[in-house]
């Protein structure tokens, strides 16, 4: 959709200043108010409290059985909460059924009707709203061309490829204008490749239709690439919500940390805490460790290190300062990616961390290889100190 | 989005099994009455049940439709299975179309033209009519209900299985029974089972095809009822129900119990 | 033993034996039906002629196919012979079962598939059960039932609803509702797997995009259900065409089925021939629907692959 049109330029600027949720004055597009919903016994949402603006592009990110499906049924009306309040601008939505909420949804198996044509599955929402005849073939005709679509109206959903059912899908939850549209795993049944190319597609429609998009995956890359702000779910509980770089470079929790992307986390004890930095010791190296972040512990409290692979320098050289922040190893195995190279370097103590390096040159006089003796270092803003 | 049942629903199943039931139930009650009128209730007896013991006519039909159901669904379902068999795995063949249609055209095809057509054979080829020719006919009808069962089970095997065996060297013939059939059987017994109550069911067919000594149980009971209701019938229709009750809920509480078995087990491996 | 490539005898005689069979035992008669059907009633064994005598040679045949003649048509399509009304009313009372059918039996097994799963097998059980007791007492119950001093007369009496007995039994009505209760788990089951099979997540879809819940069921539910519609109706409607035993039990002398006026002429009046004829015809008027239902059935097998 994207390739041959000129790139509209409005978009940087939008993006680089989006930040309704950090205005207090601004009012959430949707609300949810310490939301609980159980089934027997099990609690599938344990109060959750979460706003969205409009023309926000959200994703609730977590593993399956997290809780992000039944929260994003509960919008579109398949659920009631057990407890707590839904409001859509402003207003109390629960109890009004499905069909008649201003929301709709991509369904994760796309749910396309099969004894009907693409036509006539874009149209269906717009005959339930009993619009006149030739304003649904102008709307249908827009949402064809929208998705590319055209040639294909006459076909029924058996005869489409998985990538024009997603489409089809696509066009159909957007032919009625929405408020809020919410995509349930929509790109799930696509190959990786088609995958990251619709990703951007999805950003770009969002971004011209001026429309609120919340999405529900599993896939943290997705959610990276997509959402101006993700919420991470596990077990029913919201783990934090912010902008990917955010939750990327300063997770709230171990669980996050360690969820999006890989990271190593090293368990220590405060020693000392001053101004904007911290001291640690660790078991697993007889260096001290030292990050650029104060969370006001005291000495003797227990905090965690996480560090991000990337974030990690390698090298077979001692480095010149040894006094904080390295650990010595042994290379145990090497996973080579191309434009990385993972190494799995196993400390004296016996815990293996994980190094990523980029592979920049072509030809290295002398690579780093299995059973070599290596320096690990990292800088002090390169670690994040979690407590919980 | 699994919402339950509406009353709607509820009142629709619970009509639609009373409609099942009550005229059966009505039966079995009235065996047990102790007049010879059925339509008047004069307390409860088992005497119709002992007048069935000195019926000497009746235990032959029912000896001879026994014998007669056990032999011609045995045979019904090792034609039936193979018929599957042909059906789903040998593609295109010469005649397909006809054998599919020799299939599917029984299990609709009224009862009066199959007797018919198959007496008129038997009259034909100066075959003596009797137990051997009813036996032929239910084969020939029943194998189709068979072949049908089995190919519904058929289309969804994994043939990865059998492509699995064969390649580990175990041959055509062989994988056929040691791996095939052991995960086809619950349909081949139940294609079994269902042409056992067929041809214990089969009175047209069989008033066709039959000949002298060879007076089927459904022939004797229909030429009594056709005089009217007695509770003898009553108390032969109640032993029948009350057979083919227990025997339908002991194989579903047995697959029950194995299914349930089997899903535990997966828990408890899932579990480690 | 089916493997692709294979081709031993094995193979060939899993397709081979059960074909010769059905090709012996049920196209074989079918032919002799036909000739039958063309030949003259005669007091000998067996009680038709001419027999093909094929001791002459050729000319043994051809003067066995100059006797045979359509004078059988003739007379079963001669109106006064009361076949043609036969064959109509067999007709028009398959269709208003069929139909009644499907109206008893589609909420049934809608309500049976949106049960809770666990249910659904108990209840898949208990509407097949009454098909495995005889279909015989199954009709034989209802003329209890239906009688002048039956139970149900004795009830609406009791109730007040009615001062004297209806006359139910030996009518058209006690053969509708003998046909609809006989046929029912027919038409249950068909409906029922392909209700079941119904991916709510459709509905919900519908529900989605304003669809309210009656309107998706005619939209979405019904259109989808459509093959199990047809597979039930022509399930029910084909062997109802033929149907014997019940227009002879619950039926009056005035229910005239093709099936029964089979069965008369050929046990009552003996006429091989005529019968013969009555069945070949019987089976033209229904080659049709039966060629239908051969492909919805080969359609829904094809779609479980």
């Amino acid at each position: 959709m994207a390739a041959e049109k000129p790139r509209n330029q409005t978009i940087g600027a939008v993006r680089r200043t989006f930040q309704p949720w950090a205005d207090p004055d601004k009012k959430p597009l949707i609300r949810f108010e310490n939301v609980v919903k159980r089934f027997g016994d099990f609690t599938a949402v344990d109060n959750v409290s979460l706003d969205i603006y409009e023309r926000e592009f959200f994703a609730l990110l977590g593993p399956s059985g997290c809780g992000k499906t039944t929260l994003m049924r509960m919008l579109a009306g398949f659920e009631e909460p057990t407890e707590g309040r839904l409001t859509l601008a402003g207003e109390d939505i629960s109890g009004i059924p499905p069909y008649r909420r201003p929301v709709n949804m991509m369904f994760q198996s796309y749910a396309l009707f099969p004894h009907m044509n693409v036509l006539d599955n874009i149209a269906f929402g717009l005959k339930q709203d009993k619009m006149p005849k030739a304003d649904i073939a102008a709307r249908v005709e827009e949402m064809l061309k929208l998705t590319k679509l055209e040639k294909f109206a006459k076909r029924k959903p058996h005869q489409l490829s998985g990538g024009q059912r997603q489409r089809v899908a696509l066009a159909r939850s957007l032919a009625k204008r929405p408020k809020v549209l919410l995509l349930d795993e929509p790109l799930g049944a696509l190959d990786k490749k088609l995958r990251e190319e619709t990703q951007f597609e999805l950003m770009d429609l969002q971004m011209d239709l001026g429309m609120t998009f919340l999405i529900v995956t599993h896939d943290q890359e997705e959610a990276m690439t997509v959402a101006d702000r993700i919420a991470v779910m596990n077990h029913g509980v919201l783990m934090q919500v912010a902008p990917p770089a955010v939750i990327y470079e300063q997770p709230a929790t171990r669980y996050v940390a360690d969820f999006i992307g890989e990271v190593n986390l090293v368990e220590g004890k405060v020693i000392s805490a001053s101004g904007d930095e911290t001291r640690l010791s660790s078991p697993i190296t007889p260096h001290p460790l030292r990050v650029s972040q104060s969370l006001g512990l005291k000495p003797g409290e227990e905090a965690c290190i996480a560090i991000r692979p990337e974030k990690l320098r390698i090298s077979l050289d001692e480095p010149a300062d040894t006094s904080e922040n390295c650990f010595r190893g042994e290379i145990w195995d090497i996973g080579y990616l191309g434009d990385l190279s993972i190494y799995h370097v196993e400390l004296e103590c016996g815990q293996r961390i994980k190094v990523s390096q980029p592979n920049l040159s072509r030809v290295v006089q002398r690579p780093i290889t299995w059973d070599d003796k290596v320096w690990v270092t990292f800088a002090p803003h390169a670690g994040v100190m979690l407590t919980r | 989005m699994r919402k339950g049942l509406t009353w709607f629903n509820v009142t629709s199943i619970a009509l639609g099994f009373a409609f099942l039931y009550i005229p059966i139930l009505i039966l079995v009650i009235y065996s047990f009455n102790a007049s010879r009128l059925v339509t008047v209730w004069a307390g409860f007896s088992t005497q119709w049940y002992w007048a069935l013991l000195e019926n000497d006519q009746l235990i032959d039909a029912a000896w001879v439709t026994l014998r007669i159901a056990f032999f011609s669904s045995l045979v019904a379902t090792v034609l039936g299975t193979m018929a599957a068999l042909a059906l789903t795995r040998y593609g295109r063949f010469w005649g397909r179309s006809l054998f599919s249609g020799m299939i599917y055209a029984p299990l609709v095809m009224p009862e009066v033209i199959t007797g018919l057509s198959l007496l008129l054979l038997f009259v034909a080829v100066n075959f003596d009519r009797g137990f051997w020719t009813v036996l032929l006919a239910h084969i020939t009808f029943t194998m189709c209900f068979v072949a049908v069962v089995v190919q519904s089970r058929l289309v969804t095997f994994d043939r990865a299985l059998e492509e699995a065996a064969l390649d580990l060297g175990c041959p055509p013939f062989k994988t056929f029974f040691t791996i095939t059939l052991p995960l086809i059987l619950p349909a081949v017994v139940s294609g079994f089972m269902l042409a056992f109550t067929l041809s214990l069911d089969d009175l047209v067919i069989a008033s066709f095809t039959t000949g002298p000594g060879a007076t089927t149980l459904p022939m004797r009971i229909y030429s009594q009822v056709r005089l009217g209701v007695t509770p003898e019938i009553n108390a032969v229709c109640t032993i029948l129900i009350a057979i083919v009750t227990v025997v339908v809920i002991v194989a579903s509480i047995v697959t029950k119990r194995a299914e349930n078995l089997r899903q535990a087990e997966e828990r408890a491996a899932l579990q480690g | 033993m089916a493997m692709a490539g294979e081709k031993g005898r094995g193979r060939y005689l899993v397709l081979a034996v059960p074909y010769l069979w059905l090709v012996a035992l049920f196209l074989a008669p079918f032919l002799i039906v036909f000739k039958i059907s063309l030949s003259q009633d005669a007091i000998a064994q067996p009680p038709y002629t001419p027999l093909l005598d094929l001791s002459d040679g050729w000319a043994g045949f051809t003067d066995y196919l100059s006797q045979l003649s359509f004078d059988n048509y003739a007379y079963v399509l001669d109106f006064s012979n009361e076949f043609i009304q036969a064959y109509g009313s067999s007709l028009i009372i398959a269709s208003i079962s069929t139909v009644l059918l499907l109206l008893v039996g589609y909420p049934i097994a809608y309500g049976m598939a949106r049960a809770p799963r666990s249910m659904q097998p108990t209840l898949l059980m208990l509407v097949i059960l009454p098909f495995w007791t005889s279909f015989l007492i199954r009709v034989y119950a209802w003329i209890g039932i239906l009688s002048p001093e039956g139970l149900l007369n004795q009830g609406l009496m009791a109730l007040g609803i009615i001062n004297e007995p209806l006359e139910l039994l030996n009518t058209d009505i006690a053969v509708y509702i003998g046909i609809v209760y006989s046929y029912l788990p027919f038409m249950v089951l068909p409906l029922y797997s392909a209700l079941e099979k119904l991916d709510l997540t459709l509905l919900e879809a519908a529900a989605d995009l304003g669809c309210p819940p009656t309107k998706a069921f005619w939209t979405i539910t019904f259109p989808l259900s459509l093959p199990g519609v047809a597979a039930g109706a022509l399930l029910c409607f084909i062997p109802a065409v033929g149907e014997f035993v019940i227009p002879d039990l619950l039926g009056g002398s005035n229910t005239l089925m093709i099936g029964k006026s089979l069965w008369t002429e050929f046990t009552v009046n003996r006429s091989w021939t005529v019968s013969s004829a009555v069945a070949v015809l019987l089976l033209l008027v229904l080659v049709v629907p039966i060629v239908i239902y051969q492909n919805v059935q080969q359609r829904e097998l094809e779609a479980g692959k």
